[in-house]
């Protein structure tokens, strides 16, 4: 995979909110096909980096390119046909649609006559089969039905990651998919990652460090804005600086 | 000196308006509910106002009465509705106070009638008042600006120097930590609703003398007062004020000297059709504009 | 709206599908009866009634589209129904004073005119306060929809606050429009079609984009939709069609005045559409209908009839969250 563009590729990004430096990014390479995790301390920036790399919100300078091409004058939704996916920290669903009509969204990205915006939806015979399709894949099929609303949280979660997945991306952003997740359910999706590695690429926003580390090829650790140390699990444990900021006194 | 007197009339407008949007911004900031009835309480101060008035023929008992009448008024709309719809979506609030203005609207016609009721200003106050050589202004008018300043300043004081105040801000710009603070935020609201509606019985009293008193007159001013807190920024005083005296300015030299200006740059019969149409949008141009500049108003309250 | 997927529906909810369907056949018949009915039984002063109604029942399914599929709270929609009327009567009038061939003043001509000139202020409107949300949303098509009021206040030329009589009748493929069961007949299969294409856009990719939207625009933006462009879309197309009932309305009553524009009338759409129940299917038509049945025999009791309509709302509004279409079907929508 050398020689290739990175998956992302992060440059002089900066963001200001007032006199608070919010993003200060000078490098940042995620190689494709790997599982790259950013993690940092509450307030870091995780959530503003991710939306500036995911498009709703502006940054004030720098650059970003996704498989070389730079996307940072691109909105949102068109990041997304360029092959950027992500799932919400906070649950974005919803309330009202069944999971069958969710992932139904999402067929247009890779099927044209599943997405089509004009056919009849409910007799699309393509639409249906590529979201029971979808469905499968993520082994959703038994609560196609139900409403969003009444799904557990674990279940949400699950569709959440689903949803970013079924848009076939060339970088995955998974913004803590672990949150508020038990113990066997984090296993799952925690597995469920692991998998994609080298099928797509990943970069995982996570505060729990034993999946982190479990899961990701590399590290980059986030504090106030930038990037403190980077490099592989060994790394990152044996770094001073990431102790201090992140990890507290104790480990 | 024609200068100087539309100033005095924008300014004496502005408070006035003021008066109104004060308890529509806290309202609508604080409880987040979309409340039209705030045009008829106006409304209906003026009309109680002008018949206390008329019989009585004093014109303190008139304002004192109208006042009280809407204050009752408003605490019966409270309890019995508008509490009732709060937490609801904005459409069941604008169907609920729709309704409310309904009734009310009808209900007024029936109690006064159709026709304008004419009040004549008080006879202290019916002269002009000779502010420096060769201008005189209307002593009613200034009594107003007196009485819209010292209402704003006394709000100035009691919004953000005492402790009621403080509650009243801290509850606007984020209600759920207010409440989880222990503030009554729903007995605060009452409290709110009672006095804004207070405030916009004032105006319609004060106004009787002035302009035509009769049904409907709530309606023109509700969508003004919209307007004013849209660009002050919904929840704030401070933005109701500021942007009651923007409204005013430019309704009032909009319309005093559009036309004239329009009449020397463009051909008569354009200009004579241009004029008057630009002067009465010129506020909602303006309310257009700022909102395209500053989304949500000069000075957002809500975190 | 069965949840699309479900095409292995059970035999209970085929058989309530008959059902439904069957009743709403019997409805349709009935309103196309109706103008006769009434005749018969001599209250034919109310088949132009119905035509209004019909013609505000057109423009509340557009607010329902905009409103309530779509969630964008536009309290400017009167405007695009004055401008449907205005440009009806407008372009009549000057057709005729130019003294221009017939055919030219007929539905056709004039109603795909005003179907136009709706669709030109709905995209110039929809497309700046469609960067706006929320309250600031409702604020800034409520400006909007004031500065066009004005505008025709001031515009002596064609009447201003007096308002725009029309210069006649048109025609519809021979048919005269003068004719109130004709008329009616045409607003009937108007509204009906109105509520068809909207129901049928609503199966689609694009009308499950705009549900979704308005639900969690965040979720669709992530899905790669240009949520901007799906509700301009429907702003757009909800507009328009409150530019047909427009147009129908100056038909029926040949004169047009600003005050269908107020924001008061407006408030009057929204009611209807809310009365009908947001977001539901047929909402627009049935609130409308109701709203403007309410008026018209409240008034013959007393001439104070806001009163007890008002009183109506808000019973409804404070006892029931789904307003008539949830309180009139027996199948929960999906």
């Amino acid at each position: 995979m050398n020689g290739e563009a990175p998956a992302l590729s992060v440059r002089s990004l900066r963001k200001r909110f007032g006199g608070l430096v919010a993003t200060d990014i000078a490098t940042l390479d995620v190689q494709r096909g790997s599982i790259h995790a950013l993690i940092g301390p509450n307030g870091a920036g995780k959530s503003t980096f991710i939306a500036q790399v995911t498009g709703t919100l502006k940054s004030d300078s720098g650059e970003i390119r996704v498989a070389g091409r730079r996307i940072d004058s691109l909105p949102a939704h068109r990041r997304v046909m360029m092959g950027l996916a992500r799932s919400f920290q906070t649950t974005t669903l919803c309330p009202d649609l069944t999971v069958f009509r969710m992932m139904a969204l999402a067929t247009h990205r890779t099927d044209p006559a599943a997405g089509s915006r004009w056919r009849r939806a409910s007799t699309n015979k393509a639409r249906i089969e590529r979201t029971e399709q979808l469905l499968h894949l993520g082994d959703l099929n038994q609560i196609a039905d139900k409403r969003v609303a009444d799904l557990s949280y674990g279940q949400q979660r699950e569709l959440e990651i689903c949803l970013a997945l079924a848009l076939e991306p060339q970088l995955l952003l998974l913004d803590e998919p672990l949150a508020g997740l038990g113990p066997s359910e984090s296993e799952r999706v925690l597995t469920r990652i692991s998998t994609l590695r080298g099928t797509m690429t990943v970069l995982l926003v996570e505060h729990d460090l034993r999946a982190v580390f479990r899961a990701a090829d590399r590290i980059s650790v986030l504090v106030s804005g930038r990037i403190l140390v980077e490099g592989d699990e060994k790394t990152i444990r044996a770094s001073d600086e990431a102790r201090r900021a992140y990890l507290g006194a104790s480990d | 000196m024609l200068l100087v007197e539309q100033c005095l009339n924008a300014i004496q407008f502005g408070l006035v308006l003021f008066l109104i949007s004060a308890g529509l911004t806290l309202v609508f900031g604080i409880m987040d509910v979309i409340n039209l009835t705030h045009g008829t309480l106006y409304m209906i101060g003026a009309f109680v106002a002008a018949t206390v008035a008329r019989t009585t023929n004093s014109f303190l008992l008139a304002i004192a009465a109208a006042v009280a009448a809407i204050a009752v008024l408003a605490a019966v709309l409270e309890a019995g509705i508008i509490r009732r719809i709060f937490g609801r979506d904005h459409m069941s609030q604008v169907l609920a106070t729709f309704a409310v203005v309904l009734v009310m609207n009808d209900a007024a016609r029936m109690i006064w009638g159709p026709e304008q009721l004419l009040v004549k200003t008080p006879q202290l106050l019916s002269g002009a008042v000779t502010l420096f050589p060769g201008f005189g202004y209307s002593a009613y008018r200034l009594m107003i600006i007196a009485v819209g300043v010292a209402a704003a300043l006394l709000l100035y004081v009691l919004i953000e120097h005492s402790r009621y105040g403080q509650l009243v801000r801290a509850s606007a710009s984020n209600p759920e930590m207010a409440r989880m603070m222990g503030t009554n935020v729903d007995r605060l609201f009452a409290v709110v609703f009672v006095i804004g509606g207070m405030l916009a019985a004032l105006a319609g009293a004060l106004l009787a003398p002035i302009f035509a008193v009769q049904i409907g007159m709530g309606d023109d001013v509700l969508i003004m007062a919209f307007v004013t807190i849209v660009i002050g920024g919904l929840g704030s005083v401070r933005g109701a004020f500021i942007g009651s005296l923007i409204v005013a300015a430019f309704d009032t030299f909009g319309r005093a000297a559009l036309p004239p200006l329009l009449r020397g740059v463009l051909p008569p019969n354009v200009a004579s059709l241009v004029g008057p149409m630009l002067s009465s949008i010129s506020i909602y141009v303006v309310m257009a504009g700022v909102l395209l500049w500053k989304p949500q108003g000069l000075f957002p309250v809500r975190a | 709206m069965e949840a699309a997927g479900t095409l292995s529906g059970t035999g209970v909810m085929v058989r309530t599908r008959h059902a439904g369907r069957a009743v709403w056949a019997v409805v349709v018949i009935c309103a196309i009866a109706f103008p006769w009915i009434a005749d018969f039984y001599g209250f034919s002063f109310y088949i132009s009634v119905a035509t209004r109604a019909l013609a505000y029942g057109i423009a509340a399914v557009g607010l329902n589209l905009v409103l309530g599929y779509g969630g964008m709270g536009s309290l400017g929609h009167a405007a695009f129904l004055g401008l449907g009327a205005y440009a009806s009567a407008i372009l009549s009038t000057e057709i005729s004073n130019a003294g221009a061939p017939d055919w030219l003043a007929s539905v056709p001509v004039i109603w795909l005119a005003a179907l136009a000139v709706t669709l030109i202020f709905a995209l110039l409107v929809g497309a700046l306060s469609l960067r706006t949300r929320g309250a600031y949303f409702i604020m800034i098509t409520l400006a909007f929809a004031q500065m066009i009021y004005f505008v025709f206040i001031s515009f002596t030329r064609y009447g201003g606050e007096d308002g725009l009589r029309a210069p006649g009748h048109l025609s519809l493929l021979g048919l005269d429009l003068g004719d109130e069961k004709t008329l009616y007949l045409v607003a009937l299969v108007c509204a009906i079609g109105a509520e068809l294409a909207v129901q049928r856009l609503l199966d689609s990719g694009y009308g499950e984009a705009l549900i979704a939207t308005r639900e969690s625009e965040p979720r669709v933006t992530a899905l790669g939709y240009s949520t901007y462009r799906i509700k301009l879309f429907a702003f757009v197309a909800g507009a328009m069609l409150a530019g047909l009932g427009g147009a129908i309305l100056t038909e029926l009553t040949q004169f047009v005045s600003p005050s269908v524009m107020s924001w008061q009338n407006s408030g009057n759409l929204m009611v209807m559409v809310i009365l009908g129940g947001v977001g539901r299917p047929v909402a627009g038509l049935i609130g409308a209908i109701v709203y403007i049945l309410l008026q018209e025999l409240l008034s013959t009791w007393t001439e104070y009839w806001s009163v007890p309509l008002g009183i109506f709302l808000l019973v409804l509004i404070l006892f029931s969250r789904t307003g008539l279409s949830g309180l009139l079907s027996w199948r929960r929508a999906s």
